[in-house]
C-alpha cells in the first residue's frame, strides 16, 4: 500500500507500508519527531494529539490509534509544525507559556494541538474541546486560562492546511460503498476499519496482526446524513461529532450524550456504523437509536436488507452480520422529541458508560401511548426494557405509574458487576433513570451538570 | 533579584513546542535494543517450570533473561532487599516481572513477552485486610504505636463519643510519561543511565550492585520527568537495572519503557487504608482523646511502606491539638503491587482520618464543622517565631493543655491556621453560602448541595533524618555565564526555575545567564530523592551556599584589586560594584579568571533542628509545617450519586513564595489530584488479585471539566518562621490534602438526605455516594 499525505506542510510519500502501523509510532520512530507523546496508546489521554485536515476541515485526532493508510490524501500537523516557519510561536503556545499551562510538559504537546485545532475552528467550548486531554499536574485551570486568552486571535497562516489530491492507494481502500461491497465480498475475512478507535486497540494493546484490512474512510457516500419529513438516515461512516451536530436540533439530549461520548479526538474518528457493528454492550449509540425506533441497513455484495436495530444484537459478541456483510446506514422515523439519554459513568467526560439509559415515552392525553426504553451496560447487548415498557403503556403518566413500573426492571435485566459498577448499582440506577425521566418531564431540576455554585 | 517573581517554568517554551526531551525522546545509539518484562499472571505461587523457547524464537528477540542469568544482585528494592528484579522461584502478585525480553524493537519485545509458558504451583493469595490480619501477614513484628496521654481513659470520660471504620482507596500516580530508562554501555564496563527518576542516586546504587561495579562506574542522568508524584521514587529501579544488565550482556544500548497498561499493572500505588476511630469530645466540641487504628495495605514488598505508614501516623492530628491520642498502625503484607510513595506519602491518609473524626463529631454535636475545628486548633504562633505560650492562646482555658505538642512530642511553633481560616471564611463568603446551600436543599428534592472546609498542616522534612541533605555544583565561566547543577530532579514542579532564581539573586544577574542542567550523579553525589516536598528547601540552600562561595571569592579578589572592603562589593543588576568601579558580571568573571580565582564551587546544606526516633515515636521529625485551607461546594444527584465540584476557594501557605506562579500551579494541581483521589479514582482488583483498572479507559483521573467550576486560589501572605531559603515553604505535597474538603462536601450533601451521619468511604464515586444515600434513607 502506497500513500501520500502532507506532514507539517511537506509532502510525504510512503511505499509498502504496514497497514496497521500507527501514525504515532511512525512519527516517533521513523521520522524522529518526538514532540508527539505516547501517554496511553489507546486514545484516552490525548498526549499524542495531532491536527489532521481533510475536505471537511481541521480536526484533532489521536495519533496512537490512527493507522497510516487513514492519512492518505490528508494533511497532518504535529506540535513541531505548530510554530511558524521562522520559529514564531503559535498564539496557543505563547498563551500556554504566559498562563503557566505546562508543568511536567508531557501532556503539553497534545494540549497544544487540541487547542490549535479548536482555535482554527473558532471553538470556545474549551471543557468539551479538551475533554480528551488528560493533565495530571496543573488541575487544568491555567490551561483553560490560556485557551480563553487566544479566543478570537487570528489563525496563523502556517496552520491552515489543505488536503492533497491523491490517486486511490489500494483496492483495500474503497472509494464508495459499491467498491466496498465488491472488495469485502472478495475478502470476507478482512477486518473493516472505519475510525480505528476500537480496532486500534486490537493492534496497540492486544498486539494482533490484522490482515487483510479494508479501510472505509474513502467511502464518501456512506457519510451522508439525510433528513426528510419522515425519516433521518445516517450513513455508517458519519463520524460522531457530525452525528452530535445532527442531533442537536432533533434530539438535544442525545446530542448532549454524544458530547460526553469519548472525546473530540475519538469522536472525529469514531463512526456511527462502527459503534453499531462492533457490538459493544455499552456502545452509547445503540440504546439511543433503539429508543428512537431505528432500522439498520446492511449490505452484502448487491444484496441489501433492513432489520430493527435491536435485532442486530444477538448475544454478547454476536451480531446478525454475515461474512462479507457490512453496515450501510441506520435510520429512524422523524418524531416529536421525547428522547432523554442518561449516561452514567465514574467520570462525566470521556468515560465508558456503566449504564446508558435512553427513554422515549410518548403521551396521548396524559396516557402513555408508546414507550421505547433501551439500555447499554445492563446486559450482554444493548437491550430494550420490554417489561418496563409494557408496565407503562396504556397507563396515565403519573408518579404512581412510574413507581409501579420500577419492579419490572428485574424482569428485563440481570446486570453484571465489574470495575465500572456493581450489579446492584446498575439495576437501581436504571430504575432511578426512569424516575429522573418522569421528574424531568414534570419540570423538576434533575441534571447535576446544570447546577452552579 | 529574581527571587519571588512569578516567572514561567524554565522549560515552558520547550514544552509547548514539543522540544523538551524525555527519556524516550533521546536519540539512541545505533543498534539500541528494547526491553519488556514477561509478567506473572497469578498472585501467589511457585514457578515449577519455565519454557521460554517461543519467546526466544519470536521475531526480533535477541536475548531472554531470567533470574538465573543475572550476574550480580537480583534486587531493585529501595529498602530491605526483598524485591528481586526477576522472580526467583516464587511470584507474589499479578504483574510481577518474571523474565526479561531483549529485542530489536519495543513492539517486538512486547509481543515476545506474551509468549512465555510458565507453570506455577498456585497458592492462595492474601488480598484483603481481613486475610492479612488472619494470617498475621505484615511488615515489622506487630503494629507501631505512637501515643500521648491516655486516649482510652479520656474517651471513656468524654461527654460525646464518635466512632467508626471506613475505607480509603489507593491511587495510581498516572504520571503522563510512563516509566522509562536507557542504558548506554561505556568503555571499561562503565554504564551511563538515563532514567525518568526522582532518585538518580538510588538508580546509580542499584545499577552498580546489579553490575558488580563501584558506584563510580555508573553515571545517572535525569533531565526531566513527565510527572512523578512519588511514583518515580523507587519504581524506576526495575527498568534502569534491567537496561543496565541487558546492556552489559549485549554490549548494546538498551531502552525500556512500560506500555501504560504494564505500567499500571507492575508498579506500586498509593497505600489503601482502613481507619478505625474512636474519639471523645466535651459538650463544646473540644476533643478529649482520639484513638486510631490504621490498616495500610502495603503489597508484596516493603518498598517505602514503613515511612509511609509512619507519616500517616504523624498526620493523624492534622491541625488539632489532641490532649490524648493513640495511633496504632498495621502494615499489612498482601499479594498486590508493592504500594509506594505518592504525593503526601501517607500524610493524606492520616489526615483524612482526623478530618473524618471532626466531621463526624460536628454532625453528632450539631456544631458548625468549621467552628468545631477552630476550637481544636493548635495555639497560634507567637509573632517573632518563638515557641507559643499556651497562656496567650485562646485555647489555654483548657487546663490539660500545658503544651502545644503533637502526639509525637513536637512543639508546634508556627501555627498559621487561625488567621488563614478567618481570611478564607471571609474571602469564600462561607457563612452566607452555607445558608444558601441549606436553602437550596430545602427547595430541591433531587439535587442536593454540600459545602465543607478543611485545613492542612503538613510536616516538612524527610522523617529519615539523614536524607535531609543536599549538594550543588556551580560554575561561573569566564564570560559570566553560570552552569547550575544540584541533586534535585525536575518533574514539572518548577524546582529548576526556583533554584535558578536563587542563583540569579546571589549573583545579581539575569536569568538568561544561568544554565539549568540535568541532574547528574557525576556532578553532585549521594543525593536524596526529590521527594517529601523538600526540593527547593534543600537544593535552594545548597545552591545558595555554592554561589556565595564563588561570590565571596570574586568579592575578595576585586576588593583587593580596589583596596576596598570585600563586604562592600555589590552584585546587582548584572553588575559588580566595588568602590567607584562598576564591572559587568562578565567582566568581573573574566578578571577573576585572569586573577587565577576558582570560579567553581560545591555547596552543601543539611536541615537543622531535626531529630526523630521512629520506634518510640518521639522527637522533632519536621523542621516546620506548611499550612493550607480550602472551602469546597459540591452538588449531588441523589438519584444516582453523580456529583460535581462547583466551587473551591483555597488559601495556601507557601511562606515567602520563591515563585508565586509556580506555587499556585502546585496548589491548583494538588487540589484537583487530591479531589480525584477521593472521588473518581477507583482501583479495582478482582478476587484473583488482578487489577481491573489498568488503563485510563477504566481508571478515571479528573478530566478538564472536573476542576471546580469556580476556582479561587490565593497564597497566604506570610514568611517561614524558620530560616529556609528566602523564608519560603515547601509546596509540592501540602496542597494535595486540600482535596479532602471535596470529600467532606460530598458527605455534607449526602447528609441532606437523612438524619444520620453519611459515613462515606473513599473514593466517593457516584456509586459510593449513592450507597451512602441509601444507608441514610434506610434502604439497601
Amino acid at each position: 500500500m502506497n500513500i501520500t499525505f502532507l506532514l507539517n506542510g511537506e509532502t510525504v510519500e510512503l511505499a509498502d507500508i504496514d497497514p496497521t502501523a500507527t501514525l504515532l509510532d511512525w512519527l516517533r520512530e521513523d521520522r524522529g519527531l518526538t514532540g508527539t507523546k505516547e501517554g496511553c496508546n489507546e486514545g484516552d489521554c490525548g498526549a499524542c494529539t495531532v491536527m489532521v485536515t481533510d475536505e471537511s476541515g481541521a480536526k484533532a485526532l489521536n495519533a496512537c490509534i490512527l493507522f497510516l493508510p487513514q492519512l492518505h490524501g490528508k494533511a497532518v500537523r504535529t506540535v513541531e509544525g505548530a510554530s511558524g516557519p521562522d520559529g514564531q510561536m503559535h498564539p496557543v503556545q505563547q498563551a500556554m507559556v504566559e498562563h503557566h499551562g505546562s508543568q511536567c510538559g508531557f501532556c503539553t504537546p497534545g494540549f497544544v494541538m487540541s487547542m490549535v485545532a479548536s482555535h482554527a475552528n473558532g471553538a470556545t467550548d474549551h471543557d468539551t474541546q479538551l475533554a480528551g486531554n488528560l493533565c495530571r499536574c496543573t488541575g487544568y485551570a491555567p490551561i483553560i486560562r490560556a485557551a480563553k486568552a487566544v479566543e478570537g486571535q487570528p489563525v496563523p497562516v502556517w496552520v491552515r492546511d489543505k488536503p492533497v489530491a491523491v490517486e486511490p492507494a489500494s483496492p483495500m481502500m474503497p472509494r464508495s460503498s459499491d467498491e466496498l461491497a465488491e472488495v469485502y465480498a472478495a475478502h470476507p475475512e478482512a477486518t473493516l476499519v472505519a475510525g480505528a478507535t476500537d480496532v486500534g486497540l486490537w493492534v496497540t494493546k492486544q498486539l494482533r496482526d490484522l490482515d487483510p484490512v479494508i479501510f472505509l474512510g474513502g467511502c464518501d457516500d456512506l457519510k451522508d446524513i439525510v433528513i426528510t419529513d419522515d425519516e433521518v438516515r445516517i450513513g455508517a461512516m458519519v463520524d460522531m461529532n457530525r452525528m452530535g451536530a445532527a442531533m442537536a436540533d432533533l434530539h438535544p439530549s442525545y446530542a448532549e450524550m454524544i458530547r460526553r461520548y469519548a472525546s473530540v479526538q475519538v469522536r472525529h474518528a469514531a463512526t456511527v456504523g462502527g459503534n453499531i457493528a462492533n457490538g459493544s454492550p455499552i456502545g452509547d449509540n445503540p440504546p439511543a437509536l433503539i429508543a428512537l425506533g431505528a432500522t439498520l441497513h446492511l449490505r452484502k455484495g448487491d444484496a441489501r436488507r433492513s432489520i430493527p436495530l435491536e435485532d442486530f444484537f444477538v448475544d454478547y459478541g454476536k451480531q446478525d452480520r454475515a461474512p462479507g456483510e457490512f453496515v450501510e446506514a441506520v435510520s429512524f422515523p422523524r418524531q416529536a422529541d421525547r428522547l432523554k439519554c442518561y449516561k452514567l459513568s465514574k467520570r462525566f467526560d470521556q468515560d465508558i458508560s456503566a449504564v446508558c439509559g435512553c427513554f422515549n415515552v410518548t403521551l396521548s392525553d396524559g396516557v402513555v401511548a408508546q414507550a421505547r426504553i433501551a439500555f447499554g451496560g445492563m446486559a450482554g447487548i444493548p437491550k430494550r426494557a420490554a417489561a418496563v415498557e409494557a408496565a407503562l403503556v396504556g397507563k396515565t403518566w403519573t408518579h404512581e405509574t412510574v413507581q409501579a413500573a420500577l419492579p419490572a426492571f428485574d424482569r428485563d435485566f440481570t446486570p453484571l458487576t465489574d470495575m465500572r459498577a456493581s450489579a446492584e448499582y446498575r439495576l437501581e440506577t436504571a430504575r432511578a433513570m426512569l424516575e429522573r425521566y418522569f421528574a424531568e418531564d414534570q419540570g423538576e431540576l434533575t441534571n447535576v451538570l446544570e447546577v452552579s455554585a | 533579584m529574581s527571587v519571588t517573581r512569578p516567572l514561567p517554568h524554565d522549560a515552558a517554551p520547550l514544552h509547548v513546542s514539543g522540544t523538551a526531551r524525555y527519556v524516550d525522546d533521546i536519540p539512541t545509539p545505533r543498534g539500541t535494543l528494547h526491553l519488556a518484562f514477561g509478567l506473572s499472571p497469578i498472585a501467589k505461587g511457585r514457578i515449577t517450570a519455565m519454557d521460554l523457547s517461543a519467546v526466544k524464537a519470536a521475531e526480533g528477540v535477541v536475548m531472554v533473561m531470567t533470574a538465573e542469568d543475572l550476574p550480580f544482585a537480583n534486587d531493585v528494592s529501595p529498602s530491605v532487599h526483598d524485591e528481586p528484579l526477576l522472580a526467583d522461584g516464587t511470584v507474589h502478585y499479578v504483574g510481577q516481572p518474571v523474565f526479561l525480553v531483549v529485542a530489536t524493537s519495543h513492539l517486538a519485545a512486547r509481543k515476545a513477552a506474551r509468549l512465555g509458558k510458565i507453570d506455577y504451583a498456585e497458592e492462595t493469595p492474601i488480598l484483603t485486610i481481613e486475610e492479612a490480619l488472619a494470617a498475621d501477614s505484615r511488615f515489622e513484628d506487630g503494629p507501631r504505636i505512637y501515643a500521648k496521654g491516655d486516649a482510652d481513659a479520656a474517651i471513656a470520660q468524654a461527654a460525646h463519643v464518635v466512632e467508626g471504620t471506613f475505607e480509603i482507596g489507593g491511587q495510581e500516580h498516572f504520571y503522563l510519561e510512563g516509566q522509562a530508562a536507557l542504558a548506554v554501555p561505556n568503555e571499561g564496563g562503565d554504564m551511563l543511565v538515563h532514567s525518568s527518576t526522582q532518585h538518580p542516586t538510588e538508580i546509580q546504587h542499584k545499577v552498580a550492585d546489579a553490575l558488580g561495579v563501584p558506584m563510580h562506574a555508573v553515571r545517572v542522568e535525569t533531565r526531566r520527568m513527565g510527572g512523578g508524584f512519588g511514583g518515580k521514587e523507587s519504581q524506576g529501579n526495575a527498568l534502569a537495572v534491567a537496561c543496565a544488565v541487558a546492556a552489559r550482556a549485549t554490549g548494546k544500548a538498551c531502552k525500556m519503557r512500560y506500555d501504560r497498561d504494564d505500567d499500571m499493572i507492575i508498579t506500586g500505588k498509593r497505600h489503601a487504608f482502613r481507619i478505625s476511630y474512636k474519639a471523645g469530645f466535651d459538650a463544646e466540641g473540644r476533643v478529649q482523646g482520639v484513638s486510631f487504628k490504621h490498616y495500610a495495605i502495603c503489597g508484596w514488598a516493603q518498598d517505602l511502606s514503613l515511612p509511609v505508614a509512619d507519616r500517616a501516623m504523624l498526620h493523624a492530628d492534622n491541625a488539632y491539638l489532641l490532649p490524648n491520642a493513640r495511633i496504632e498502625s498495621h502494615r499489612l503484607k498482601t499479594n498486590t503491587q508493592s504500594a509506594t510513595a505518592y504525593r503526601g506519602f501517607g500524610g493524606p491518609q492520616g489526615m483524612v482520618g482526623i478530618e473524618r473524626v471532626m466531621d463526624h463529631a460536628a454532625h453528632v454535636l450539631g456544631l458548625d464543622p468549621v467552628e468545631l475545628r477552630r476550637r481544636n486548633y493548635y495555639a497560634a504562633a507567637v509573632e517573632g517565631g518563638a515557641a507559643p505560650r499556651p497562656a496567650a492562646s485562646p485555647r489555654s482555658i483548657s487546663e490539660k493543655m500545658k503544651e502545644n505538642t503533637t502526639p509525637y512530642g513536637q512543639v508546634v511553633e508556627d501555627f498559621e491556621l487561625h488567621g488563614m481560616t478567618e481570611a478564607l471564611l471571609a474571602s469564600s463568603d462561607y457563612a452566607a453560602r452555607k445558608a444558601a446551600v441549606a436553602a437550596w436543599n430545602a427547595e430541591n428534592r433531587v439535587i442536593k448541595k454540600g459545602i465543607a472546609f478543611s485545613p492542612v498542616k503538613f510536616g516538612i522534612s524527610f522523617t529519615l533524618t539523614h536524607l535531609n541533605q543536599a549538594g550543588a555544583l556551580v560554575h561561573v565561566y569566564q564570560d559570566g555565564s553560570v552552569h547550575l547543577n544540584h541533586g534535585g530532579t525536575e518533574m514539572g514542579q518548577g524546582l529548576f526555575q526556583k533554584v535558578a532564581q536563587v542563583a540569579t539573586a546571589r549573583f545579581g544577574i539575569p536569568l538568561e545567564m544561568v544554565k539549568i542542567t540535568a541532574t547528574d550523579t557525576a556532578k553532585v553525589p549521594n543525593t536524596s530523592a526529590t521527594a517529601a516536598s523538600s526540593g527547593s528547601d534543600l537544593n535552594g540552600m545548597a545552591v545558595k551556599a555554592a554561589c556565595d562561595t564563588i561570590r565571596d571569592r570574586m568579592a575578595a579578589f576585586l576588593a583587593e584589586r580596589h583596596q576596598a572592603d570585600p563586604a562592600s562589593v555589590r552584585f546587582a543588576d548584572g553588575h559588580v560594584e566595588v568602590g567607584d568601579a562598576r564591572y559587568s558580571f562578565a567582566e568581573a568573571a573574566a578578571l577573576a579568571y585572569q586573577g587565577r580565582v576558582s570560579l567553581s564551587a560545591t555547596g552543601f546544606y543539611k536541615t537543622p533542628k531535626i531529630e526523630w526516633d521512629r520506634i518510640k515515636g518521639r522527637g522533632r521529625p519536621f523542621y516546620y509545617f506548611a499550612y493550607g485551607a480550602a472551602v469546597t461546594e459540591v452538588a449531588v444527584d441523589t438519584l444516582t450519586g453523580e456529583n460535581r465540584i462547583l466551587r473551591a476557594d483555597i488559601l495556601h501557605d507557601a511562606g515567602a513564595s520563591l515563585n508565586p506562579a509556580l506555587d499556585i500551579g502546585q496548589v491548583e494541581g494538588g487540589y484537583v489530584q487530591g479531589a480525584g483521589w477521593l472521588t473518581t479514582e477507583e482501583l479495582v482488583w478482582d478476587d484473583k488479585g488482578r487489577l481491573r483498572t489498568h488503563a485510563p479507559s477504566t481508571y478515571k483521573i479528573p478530566a478538564c471539566s472536573d476542576r471546580p467550576g469556580v476556582f479561587n486560589v490565593a497564597l497566604w501572605d506570610g514568611a517561614n518562621r524558620e530560616d529556609t531559603i528566602y523564608r519560603s515553604k515547601a509546596v509540592g505535597e501540602p496542597p494535595f490534602m486540600l482535596g479532602i474538603s471535596a470529600w467532606l462536601a460530598l458527605s455534607n450533601a449526602v447528609a441532606a438526605c437523612g438524619d444520620g451521619y453519611p459515613a462515606l468511604n473513599a473514593p466517593a464515586t457516584a456509586e459510593e455516594v449513592w450507597r451512602a444515600i441509601q444507608r441514610l434513607r434506610g434502604g439497601t
